[in-house]
């Protein structure tokens, strides 16, 4: 086994966890995105699903089409095809966001936890540029690494039953959007107009692992404008 | 083209079919029937494609009027169901003639029940499905729960091609269905736990609470300690993991499980008995048996021969 290669290993009799690593890095995440985006190129007759995280890949398969050894080896020829071949292009993105008002009921809050003005948590929230290390937990949501860490808030103590699609959050050390209404615990400081999941379009999802995204501050007149335009048939 | 009429939703049915595998990588989990077994079956007595779409019915049954000619096939839970008021016999292909009322009531042992009809229900798959996706609104009818009133329409099929009548016997449900614990493998964090854990895991029973769905059964039983307190980084997760939050009371991925989390699984499920997830009541007590993974893959394929084989002509 070459430095950097993963340890695999079964999660259970359909899946097998590949471990790049135990911590949030740079280098595990470019292997995440490696061996995701040749997995998905490639698709093996008997791959189910594709699961990236921050260092591990979950590789589920079809145990009646393959065993769990024979799969594994196929991963461990895909990642070496991988290592080798050259970066994916990177994405910039840029989400427009109206922040506080009715669509950021938790910035008040969030500036109060840090000390800062609202105006500050939105200059340095819009400042960053953040980094798609997967999408998780619900359709479309993005794990986004960067946020400034002066912006760091606990969750809420009881989650929101329905935060609306579109919400911009922060939970903890980390931000993200809510692509669609789910249920979550994070704290809304703005909304998005921008629909970041449509099962009708191709791809579905607006962010993909590997991108970077930028939030652009945008007012009123500008969110109706753009929540309007998307909502036209 | 046939059509059903929605007289009464029951407490929460849905369009299902086999699910939308392939979109993890996006956040989106496969879902589909939370019983697939059942519904597998279901479409196989009415002569469909495995993965057809059909109803899924949830403790409480609902009412359903059909338009035109058709056969339909129930299986799953039981809910004590009568066409026109006679007994309607389920794990049975039934002749429906058009006009004819279905009437579901409670579902008298398991949770889940499947209205699978010739032809299967004509909604456009999204993702490559039809299956609803409640949490996200996704799939189905407008991604939501039936109620009165909707209208589905059924894919038309030719007449011709009915065949004899069919069931599923007794003894193969009994044997697709086992009165014995879920069998479990090792989960990838079972080492986050210890041996005295993990005895107290596989050796309790467990209830099923009430606040159970489609995302997750949460059990209820003594608190599983932890002998490694540091946070598992968040990583993918499948149906049928068992993770254990901080409270120590497990949760069992079900179909609209989210694709990714940070609790450590002690343990998961095998594919094998999947699809008794989805019949597991509210209240219910349960208990879990290790099995080693190759055991478990043995049991699958044991499963897919006996669903091969478990459709007989009535007599």
């Amino acid at each position: 086994m070459a430095p950097g290669d993963p340890v695999i290993r079964p999660a259970s009799d359909h899946s097998l966890l590949v471990v790049f690593g135990e911590t949030i890095a740079p280098e595990h995440h470019r292997a995440v995105v490696r061996l995701t985006t040749r997995l998905l190129e490639r698709r093996p007759e008997w791959l189910r699903d594709v699961h990236p995280a921050y260092a591990t890949v979950l590789v589920c398969h079809d145990p009646l089409r393959t065993d769990a050894a024979a799969a594994a080896e196929v991963v461990r020829r895909l990642w070496a095809e991988a290592a080798e071949a050259p970066d994916p292009p990177e994405r910039v993105v840029e989400i427009p966001v109206r922040y506080g008002s009715i669509h950021g009921p938790d910035l008040a809050d969030v500036a109060a936890h840090c000390g800062l003005s609202e105006a500050e948590v939105i200059r340095r929230h819009a400042a960053g540029e953040y980094r798609v290390y997967f999408l998780g937990f619900s359709p479309g949501f993005p794990y986004l690494g960067g946020l400034d860490e002066a912006l760091a808030t606990p969750r809420l103590a009881t989650p929101r039953r329905r935060v609306p699609a579109g919400s911009v959050a922060i939970g903890g050390k980390q931000t993200g959007v809510y692509p669609v209404a789910s249920p979550g615990g994070w704290r809304i400081i703005g909304r998005t107009p921008r629909r970041l999941f449509d099962p009708e379009r191709t791809p579905p999802a607006e962010l993909a692992i590997g991108d970077r995204v930028r939030f652009t501050p945008v007012d009123e007149a500008a969110f109706a404008a753009a929540a309007g335009g998307e909502a036209a048939p | 083209m046939s059509r059903v009429r929605v007289l009464e939703g029951g407490f929460l049915t849905t369009v299902q079919d086999l699910g939308r595998p392939g979109w993890a990588h996006l956040g989106v989990p496969a879902a589909g029937a939370a019983d697939a077994v059942s519904l597998l079956l279901g479409n196989r007595l009415c002569g469909n494609a495995d993965g057809a779409p059909a109803l899924e019915l949830t403790l409480v049954g609902g009412a359903f009027a059909f338009e035109g000619p058709t056969r339909i096939a129930l299986t799953g839970a039981d809910f004590t169901a009568t066409l026109d008021g006679r007994p309607a016999p389920a794990w049975a292909t039934l002749a429906v003639a058009p006009g004819q009322v279905l009437q579901l009531g409670p579902a008298r042992s398991g949770t889940r029940g499947y209205l699978c009809v010739r032809g299967g229900f004509a909604i456009p798959p999204l993702l490559g499905s039809a299956a609803t996706h409640l949490l996200a609104g996704l799939g189905g009818l407008a991604g939501r729960p039936l109620r009165k009133g909707d209208v589905l329409d059924i894919e038309s099929v030719p007449v011709a091609d009915d065949g004899p009548p069919q069931r599923v016997p007794p003894d193969v449900l009994a044997r697709l269905f086992p009165a014995g614990p879920l069998r479990a493998t090792a989960g990838p964090q079972a080492h986050f736990f210890g041996r005295a854990t993990l005895d107290v895991f596989f050796s309790s029973p467990w209830r099923v609470r009430e606040s159970s769905d489609r995302m997750g059964i949460r059990l209820a039983g003594p608190a599983l300690e932890r002998r490694r307190p540091d946070e598992l980084l968040t990583e993918g997760v499948s149906a049928g993991a068992v993770q254990v939050p901080r409270d120590g009371q497990p949760i069992v991925l079900h179909v609209e499980h989210p694709t990714t989390g940070g609790y450590p699984k002690i343990a998961h499920i095998i594919a094998a008995d999947g699809h008794r997830l989805g019949q597991l009541r509210p209240r219910e007590e349960i208990r879990f048996e290790p099995v080693a993974l190759e055991r478990a893959v043995a049991l699958l394929r044991d499963r897919a021969a006996l669903l091969d084989t478990a459709i007989r002509e009535a007599v």
